[in-house]
Formats: structure tokens, C-alpha cells, sequence
């Protein structure tokens, strides 16, 4: 091996650029923008402003924050649902002068101040509310004119109490309390905003309600074919947004304690720029409490930090307009992009090193290609569709899955007659017999199943323990594959790959990195372990006869493993067959105390030989088609017969497919071999020359009858 | 739906009812109202109003919207006074203003046609990107012109056969743009983006120059409309910014009947929206209504627009796009 390719595996080892797809993925990046933007706003602005970090700032930007915060929450729910609301701003004028109305002048008790308060508010919403959700007219320019006319309102009605409000005082000691105290180091106001934006994160996070936000936001028509209340969900959100305004503006009032004639003027812009700055899209659907946080404090910290180093009005527009414009095009941009990206970040090719194949040579013997699978028998012609595996109970009857998350059951003798066993969705793969004759499934995307004679289906699980240190969430399962049962009556079975879902099995042949893995399932105490990690697309998975190792096939890596669960060598690896010509398959039992293996498809040079060039595979992903990519051979069906040692004794052929290309899985029964494909519309019957006839699985594993 | 006749009226003949109840009504109980110095007062009134509105007219047709229109005009204008204060004859510094405004135009456009941000977003941030950049260089709020230029101070005062020089000039404008709109091949791009933008671009119209084109366009219709008003009142507030007068340009254009979502309505419209302003505007004062109180009466009159067109022409579920705000 030179020392280039040297170069190019530890590069492979050792960056692991598959993290960066992984990462994509998850919704948090969402939110990590925004936070980057504020961690880089506070450490360039802390070390210029004067008296940035001090407790008075703090405390003062506390309070900021709770009335602030209020208004960009109210705004995020609009804009979640798919609206905007530019009154913000003249809603808050209103609810202040309605708050220093009832408490300075009138004398009211803090709660009736506030009922009165959030009562201005509500209306102003339900007015919105009705116009944009009732009669659907276009949210922006709607609130735009709310807004001339709530500002009006309050223009004409505040010159006639402005003395009134600035010559008396409040005399409700809770007024008081809530404008100035403290808990501890947090003021009041600050607390109730904290409590607040809690339980919009939980509803918005956790309820109905909330999911309906989101739905009617992120596709209104799929939201109404659905049977959501659109216009409702729209009414109410514009309640809500102007309801927690007029709060924001009763916390003002009682922190204030009067008013400027040009109060709440403007700030539908500032709390718009921090809406889109905290990263929820203008389109709706998209949106988080956190998010909104964010861009709330950023706004504050850099208008807060501009009058501190006395930045004029102008400067300072200047400043919020171009990060309002710079914020809207990396939020669109984003949007727009970010599937773009992710698709070509994340298949990230590993390299792999193929040894040379068992030969294939008519010479050499056991795996000499010949036609045998040419002639046989058919069973389901066009009626299964997508039996990965087939087994057989002690009654000769025959079960299959289909792609439909059908359980089949055919009946002997001639396997004609047929019926629906149970329905459990997802896409049924591997499938074995328990001890009490119960049928054990594993179902792409779903997890391990259990099905009863009578037709119930049981979820056995679908989730193991999560690693530590992997990104994407590993404790589902994307793809189980194939399963046997332990005399112990625990249930190991393959996860093929943790990266993909099933329809995309062959991007993971792609990366040929160890993406799988094998779970063990505990019936006693229903718990769930992974036993073995990184695995390269292990499927098949069959019990030696031993008692206390199972066989496992690893497709891309053409081998056949066996891991010991039990005995002196417990917890070990070896390797029985380390280069097959083809991708192994499921493994089942032969009669003659050997097994069958089942080989998708062949190996070819050309593949080979890119699995030694990442870069290469990766390169073909981003720039062809899928159906372009360089694929296995697997328009050849072979199934062979191999024994404890690893040696194969016999093979049997289907060169060109023309009956069965990629056989994915077969089973011997009484003489007969059953060869299963996934994507095959038949299953094939091969007698055998000189096998037990009377040969049932089942007995092989939980002994005959009683 | 074929075999009903159709009374349905289009939102432009229900405001042009509107103007000519009020009128009539202005007429009857405002002896004052009907006479030929009012008329013309009110048109003069009207006349920038106008015209800022068929600039506007112009974007919104193409499914788009200038919000950045006032600060253009007023730093566009201001910038040009402070070119001749500093000795630039008055003449070329309006030259070297205009250029500028088309400039400012050009980057709008291309950040709503290249960069695909929501023209709403895009204009209301560089309005105040404009503005402040604009008064961190004149310091003060009101810029006065230079006095000594005939042919600005006839602009600004001059009749043309007893009709004020503005008013002229609005007229001929909003005839130039009327005859771009419906007769050249680019005026009907405009339509066919606005209309529909990804079938527009699908048969291979140019429609990201198409948008730059508009908003460089309605920039300097607005630098227009600021020099007639400079010329009228012999000097610009920058202040005007942060007045309403946007969104009194919005209600002209949309209250006329063109549709926010683009690709329909023309000149027409906006000179029926106009009018009405005008003569609400005249009769409220006239009527010694307070201005606050006139901005109160206009923005409950265009809600009322927005919601008869919302009901008459409403948005269907299954079409109407998320996310179209």
C-alpha cells in the first residue's frame, strides 16, 4: 500500500465529514445562528460600551427584556401562523395610556388596571384577528392601517389626559410593586415574562393548539384539507399577540409610571427585526420561543449599546435597517438552501479496502456460476410484492411480508390459496419463530414486531439506548433488518444503517462506512441493548449451532462474522468468510446442519475500486442522478451453502436474472429451497437433491413437536 | 359565470362612486367647495401625491412594493441642495441627485429580483438605511433650495393656461407612464411578471431586469415628485419620513383598485384614488377637522376599501399561497 493511499484512508479516519450532514439535520442548528450572532454581538460590543456588564445595566435590561420580550413573543405567534402584525406599536401606545388611565387618574386597583389593559389589547386583536382570518384580507396591509388608525386614537385621546396622568400618582401598592421590586436579583416584571414565555413554549411545543399554529402557518391549504379551523387559528393568534402587547404596555406603565406622546412609535420595526434576526420565517410555520428570545435581546443589547455610546437616531436606524435587510436575506437564503445543502453535504463516502474474492472460476468448484435457478418453481406470481423473507411454521403454512406492511399467510400444498395475517405497516423484513410459535418481524422504519397466529400484533420495541457521542438521534430504528432468537428466547437483530431510511439503502452502500449495528431484545425484562456498533450494513443474522454465537453478514463488506454471546469467548468477533464475491444477504439453516446465504448481488472492479476513492463517490453522489451511480451487479441471483468453518460447498445461479435477480433471503423446507427477493413480484421453489425431507426450521430451533 | 348578467362592481367603480357622492355632497353643503380656485388648490394639493403614487403604481403591478419611496425622495432632494450649496450649479446637482436615487433603485431591485427577499422586508429596511445615511450627512430637518433659478421657481408657482405648473406635470407624468404601461412591450412585461413571476420567467421574459427596471423607476418618479414639492414649498423636510405619507401612497394606489398581488390595475386607477383623497382631504379641511382626526377618517376609509375587496374578490384556500402575506 503506498503511501498516498496511506494518506487518503487516515484522512478518511480520522475527519468525519458525515458529521456535518448530521449536524444539518438537526433542528437545533436552527436556533444555533441566531445564538452565534448574539455570543459575537456581546463580545464585540462588551468590551467597547461603558458599563456593559454591570448589575445596574443588567437589571435595567432586565426589565427591557420582560416588556420587550413580551412584544416579540405576541409578534412570533402571528408570524408562526403566517401573518404579521405591524400594530404592535400603536396597540402598546393604547395599553399604556388605557393602564396610566385607570391607575393614575381613575385609581383603579391593579387588577381591574390591568383586566382594563389586556381588555384594549384583546379588542384591538380581535379586530386584526377578524379582518385578516374572517374576511382573509393580507395581514400586512391591514395591520398597517390598524396601525394609523390605533395611533390616531391614541393621538387624539391622550392630549386630554396627559396632565391628569403626570400630575397624579398610582396609589396601588401592586402597581408599585410590579414596576420596582425584585426577587431576589431578578426583577418582578422579568419573572412574569419568564413564566410567560414558558408556557408559549410548552403550548406552541405540546399542544394541539400550538401544532395548529404551526400547521395553518407552515401550509395553509394542507392545514385547511386537514380539517384545522384556519380562520380561527388565525383569529386567536392575532388575540394573543395583541393580549401579551397590552401586558408588555401594563408592565411599562407600572415601571414608567407616565408617558411621551411618542410612546410605542416605531417599535413594530424593532420587534419585527428582532422576530426575523431570532430566525422565524416570515412565511410562518417555523418559530420558537428560544428564537424569539434571542433576537429580542440582540435588538435590545445593540439599540441599548447605541445610546450608551451616543449614537444618533439616524446612525442608529441606519444600523437596525441593514441588519433587518442582512437578517431577512440569511433567513431566506436559509430556507431556501438548506435542503440543497444537506443533500450534498450529507452522503459522505468512507474508505474501504475490498479484499480479492473467493474465485468464481468454473475450475475452482463450489462457486462455479451455473444456471440451476433457472428452473424453478413459482409461487405468488404477481401478488407478493416485496418479500424480503419467508418462513415456514410447523404446519407447512408459508409467511411472507409485502411492501404494504402486510403479513401474508399461504396455505400448503401448493401454496396457491392466500390471506391477509396482519397489517403493521412499515416494510416487513426478517422474520423467525419463537418458542411458543409466535411470529417475530422486523419492520423497516418501525422496529421489532410480534405477530400471533390469531393475526395480533405486538410492538416488541422500537428503541434502544442512545450513544453517547452520535449526533443524529440513534436510539430509533431507521432500518431492522433481519433477526434470530437465542435458546434463551432473546432476540438479536441487525440495524442495518443508522444514517439512512430503507428507500435510500443505497446510499449507505455508498458510504460503505459502519453505519449498522445489532440489538439484542430481552423478552423477560423488555429491555433493549445495542451489543455491536459500526458495523458495515449487517443483515443477515443466524444462530449457529452452537448455542452461544450467532452468524452476522455485513453486506458492503462482503464477510461473514460470528459473535459469541455466550461461553468462554463471549462478547468476541470473528470473522468466518472475509471475501465473498457477492454482497451477503440474509443466512438461514440448511438441513444438513450447514447454511444458506442468499447474495444480492455481485461484486464488480469498477466498484471495488472506487470504495478505495471517497473523494470519487463522493464527487458521482453530488453530480449524477441516483439511477447514474455505479450499483452493484445485481441482475444475478446466487444462493450458496457455506459451513461453520466458512468454506463454501455449493452454489446456485441465476446469471442474468432472469428469474430471480437479487435474491435477498431463502429458506429450506422439507427438500424444498424458497428463494425470496425484495423486489421481485414472485418467490421461487428449488427442490433439493438429497436433503432431509422432512426438515422444518422451526424443529431445527425449538426441537419437534411435543 | 356565463348566462348570469353581472352587477358585480370592481373596487375602482365602488371608490369612483364614492368621490362623486362626496363631491356632490362637498358641493351641496360646502358653499366654498365647488369653485374653480378650490379645484385647482385641491389638484396642487394632490399633485405630488400623485405622482409618488404612479411610481408606486408601478412597482405594485409588478407584484412588488416600494416602501423606501419618502426617504429616496427626501434624501434624494436633500442631497442635491447640499451638492449646489456646496457649488455645484443647481441644475446638474438634481442631475447627479437623480442618478443617485437610481442607484439607490437599482440595489432595491436587485435585492428583491436576485437576492429574493420579500419586497415588503426589503424596502422597509432600506428606507431607514437610506434615511439615516441621509441625515448623518445634513444635520438639520428642513433643507432650503437655492433661490436665483427661474425655471425652478416657475415650476414650483407658474400656471400653463391658468393650471398650476405641478398639477401640469403630474398630469404628464402619469400620461407618460400610462402609455409605457399599455403600449410598449416592457410595460406589458411588467403585467405578465406581476401577474404570474414563475410563468413569466418560464417563457423567457427578463423578469429580474424587469424588477430592478421598476423600482429604479419608481425611485426616481419619487426624486420627482420631491423636486415638484421642493420647487411648491421652496425647500424639503426631511421629517416627512416619519410622517404617514407612505402609507397615504399606499391607500391611493390600493384604494384605485390595483391589486396587491400584482399584474393588474393601471394609471386610471390611481388617478380615481387620488381624486378621492384630494377631495376627502380638502372637505375635512375645510370642514376644520384635525389632523389626527383626517389620518383617523382616511385609515378607517381604507380599511373599509381593503375589507369590500376582500369580500368581493376573496382569497380561495385552496390557491392562495402560504406564506403570502
Amino acid at each position: 500500500m503506498s503511501f498516498s493511499t496511506d494518506i487518503v484512508r487516515w484522512r478518511y479516519k480520522l475527519l468525519p465529514d458525515h458529521v456535518i450532514g448530521e449536524v444539518l439535520t438537526k433542528k437545533w442548528v436552527d436556533s444555533a445562528i441566531p445564538f452565534l450572532a448574539l455570543t459575537l454581538l456581546v463580545l464585540c460590543l462588551g468590551p467597547f460600551v461603558p458599563h456593559f456588564f454591570e448589575w445596574t445595566t443588567l437589571g435595567n435590561l432586565a426589565r427591557q427584556i420582560a416588556e420587550f420580550g413580551l412584544i416579540v413573543l405576541g409578534l412570533a405567534i402571528v408570524m408562526i401562523s403566517g401573518g404579521i402584525d405591524l400594530s404592535v406599536g400603536s396597540v402598546f401606545a393604547l395599553s399604556v395610556l388605557m393602564s396610566l388611565i385607570g391607575m393614575n387618574v381613575e385609581g383603579w386597583s391593579a387588577g381591574t388596571g390591568l383586566v382594563a389593559a389586556l381588555a384594549v389589547g384583546a379588542f384591538c386583536g380581535a379586530l386584526n384577528g377578524f379582518l385578516v382570518g374572517y374576511i382573509r384580507m393580507r395581514a400586512f396591509l391591514t395591520t398597517l392601517v390598524t396601525l394609523i388608525i390605533f395611533r390616531s386614537l391614541f393621538e387624539i385621546v391622550f392630549p386630554q389626559f396627559s396632565t391628569a396622568i403626570v400630575t397624579n400618582m398610582s396609589d396601588s401598592a401592586v402597581f408599585e410593586y410590579l414596576g420596582t421590586a425584585q426577587i431576589g436579583l431578578l426583577p418582578v416584571s422579568f419573572l412574569i415574562t419568564a413564566v410567560i414565555a414558558i408556557g408559549i413554549h410548552i403550548v406552541l411545543s405540546r399542544t394541539r393548539y400550538g401544532w395548529h399554529l404551526l400547521a395553518v402557518g407552515g401550509a395553509r391549504r394542507s392545514a385547511y384539507n386537514a380539517g384545522i379551523n384556519v380562520r380561527w387559528t388565525i383569529f386567536s393568534a392575532y388575540v394573543c399577540c395583541s393580549t401579551l402587547v397590552a401586558l408588555s404596555g401594563f408592565l411599562f406603565a407600572s415601571r414608567i409610571g407616565s408617558a411621551a406622546s411618542d410612546v410605542g412609535a416605531g417599535l413594530e420595526l424593532q420587534a419585527l427585526t428582532a422576530t426575523v434576526l431570532g430566525g422565524i420565517s416570515l412565511g410562518g410555520g417555523r418559530g420558537t420561543v428560544s428564537k424569539a428570545t434571542m433576537g429580542a435581546v440582540f435588538v435590545l443589547l445593540l439599540s441599548n449599546s447605541f445610546l450608551a455610546l451616543a449614537i444618533s437616531g439616524p446612525g442608529a436606524d441606519l444600523v437596525l435597517g441593514l441588519i433587518l435587510v442582512a437578517a431577512v436575506f440569511l433567513d431566506v437564503r436559509w430556507v431556501k438552501n438548506r435542503h440543497k445543502v444537506l443533500r450534498s453535504v450529507y452522503i459522505s463516502p468512507a474508505y474501504a479496502r475490498m479484499p480479492d474474492s473467493v474465485s468464481t472460476d468454473p475450475r475452482a468448484g463450489a462457486m462455479a456460476p451455473n444456471d440451476k435457478l433457472r428452473d424453478v418453481g413459482v409461487i405468488g406470481l404477481g401478488i407478493l410484492e416485496g418479500a424480503e423473507d419467508v418462513i415456514f411454521d410447523r404446519d407447512d403454512n408459508l409467511y411472507t411480508g409485502s411492501r404494504h406492511g402486510d403479513i401474508l399467510r399461504w396455505f400448503p400444498p401448493d401454496y396457491q390459496r392466500w390471506e391477509v395475517l396482519a397489517h403493521i405497516g412499515g416494510s416487513p423484513l426478517g422474520m423467525a419463530f419463537d418458542r411458543h410459535g409466535h411470529l417475530n418481524i422486523c419492520v423497516a422504519g418501525m422496529g421489532l414486531y410480534q405477530v400471533e397466529m390469531n393475526g395480533t400484533v405486538h410492538r416488541l420495541t422500537a428503541e434502544t439506548n442512545r450513544s453517547l457521542l452520535s449526533i443524529i438521534d440513534d436510539s430509533n430504528m431507521k432500518l431492522a433488518d433481519d433477526l434470530d432468537i437465542a435458546p434463551d428466547g432473546s432476540i438479536y437483530f441487525s440495524e442495518a444503517t443508522t444514517r439512512f431510511e430503507m428507500h435510500d439503502w443505497y446510499s449507505d452502500a455508498l458510504e460503505s462506512r459502519g453505519n449498522g449495528r445489532i440489538i439484542r431484545y430481552e423478552p423477560k425484562t423488555r429491555k433493549t441493548r445495542t451489543v455491536l456498533k459500526n458495523l458495515v450494513f449487517p443483515n443477515g443474522i443466524c444462530m449457529s449451532y452452537d448455542d452461544r454465537s450467532l452468524l452476522f453478514a455485513e453486506s458492503w463488506a462482503c464477510r461473514i462474522s460470528r459473535y459469541y454471546f455466550d461461553g468462554p469467548k463471549k462478547g468476541r468477533v470473528e470473522v468466518v468468510i472475509p471475501n465473498l464475491p457477492g454482497y451477503p444477504d440474509n443466512i438461514n439453516r440448511a438441513s444438513d446442519g450447514t447454511y444458506w446465504l442468499a447474495l444480492m448481488g455481485m461484486r464488480t472492479p469498477a466498484l471495488d475500486l472506487s470504495l478505495e476513492m471517497p473523494g470519487f463517490r463522493k464527487r458521482m453522489s453530488r453530480r449524477c442522478s441516483e439511477d447514474a451511480w455505479l450499483m452493484p451487479n445485481l441482475n444475478t441471483g446466487c444462493v450458496l451453502k457455506f459451513n461453520e468453518q466458512g468454506e463454501v460447498l455449493e452454489s446456485y445461479w441465476d446469471q442474468g436474472g432472469q428469474k430471480h435477480p437479487m435474491i435477498t433471503s431463502m429458506r429450506e423446507h422439507k427438500g424444498v429451497l424458497y428463494l425470496c427477493g425484495i423486489f421481485n413480484n414472485r418467490m421461487g421453489t428449488y427442490r433439493l437433491q438429497g436433503a432431509d425431507p422432512s426438515f422444518c426450521g422451526v424443529d431445527s430451533y425449538w426441537g419437534h413437536r411435543s | 359565470m356565463p348566462g348570469f348578467p353581472s352587477f358585480r362592481l370592481t373596487q375602482e367603480e365602488v371608490i369612483f362612486c364614492i368621490t362623486v357622492v362626496l363631491i356632490g355632497a362637498f358641493s351641496l353643503f360646502l358653499p366654498k367647495f365647488l369653485t374653480a380656485g378650490n379645484i385647482l388648490t385641491l389638484l396642487n394639493n394632490v399633485a405630488t401625491l400623485g405622482i409618488l403614487a404612479v411610481g408606486m403604481a408601478l412597482v405594485v403591478v409588478g407584484r412588488g412594493i416600494d416602501l423606501t419611496m419618502i426617504a429616496v425622495m427626501v434624501i434624494g432632494v436633500a442631497f442635491s441642495i447640499w451638492l449646489s450649496a456646496n457649488g455645484l450649479p443647481f441644475g446638474w446637482a438634481l442631475v447627479v441627485g437623480g442618478l443617485l436615487v437610481i442607484m439607490v433603485g437599482i440595489g432595491t431591485g436587485t435585492l428583491v429580483a436576485v437576492a429574493d427577499v420579500p419586497p415588503i422586508f426589503a424596502t422597509l429596511g432600506l428606507a431607514s438605511v437610506v434615511y439615516g445615511a441621509g441625515r448623518i450627512v445634513f444635520k438639520s430637518d428642513v433643507v432650503y433650495a437655492p433661490t436665483g433659478y427661474d425655471w425652478f421657481t416657475f415650476l414650483g408657482t407658474g400656471t400653463i393656461a391658468g393650471i398650476p405648473v405641478s398639477v401640469c406635470a403630474a398630469a404628464l407624468l402619469a400620461g407618460l407612464v400610462a402609455l409605457f404601461l399599455r403600449k410598449t412591450r416592457f410595460g406589458r412585461f411588467i403585467y405578465a411578471t406581476g401577474d404570474n413571476p414563475f410563468a413569466a420567467r418560464t417563457i423567457g421574459l427578463p423578469t429580474r431586469p424587469v424588477i430592478i427596471s421598476q423600482y429604479a423607476a419608481s425611485a426616481f418618479i419619487a426624486f420627482l415628485s420631491g423636486i415638484l414639492m421642493c420647487a411648491v414649498v421652496s425647500g424639503i423636510n426631511t421629517r416627512l419620513y416619519n410622517s404617514t405619507l407612505i402609507y397615504d401612497v399606499l391607500l391611493v394606489v390600493v384604494l384605485g383598485g390595483i391589486g396587491l398581488s400584482g399584474g393588474q390595475g393601471g394609471v386610471r386607477n390611481v388617478i380615481v384614488g387620488t381624486i378621492l383623497v384630494g377631495v376627502l382631504t380638502n372637505g375635512m379641511t375645510i370642514l376644520n377637522v384635525s389632523f389626527t382626526a383626517q389620518n383617523l377618517i382616511k385609515g378607517v376609509i381604507l380599511l373599509a376599501a381593503l375589507a369590500i375587496d376582500a369580500v368581493l374578490n376573496p382569497r380561495d384556500e385552496q390557491t392562495s399561497q402560504s406564506g403570502d402575506i
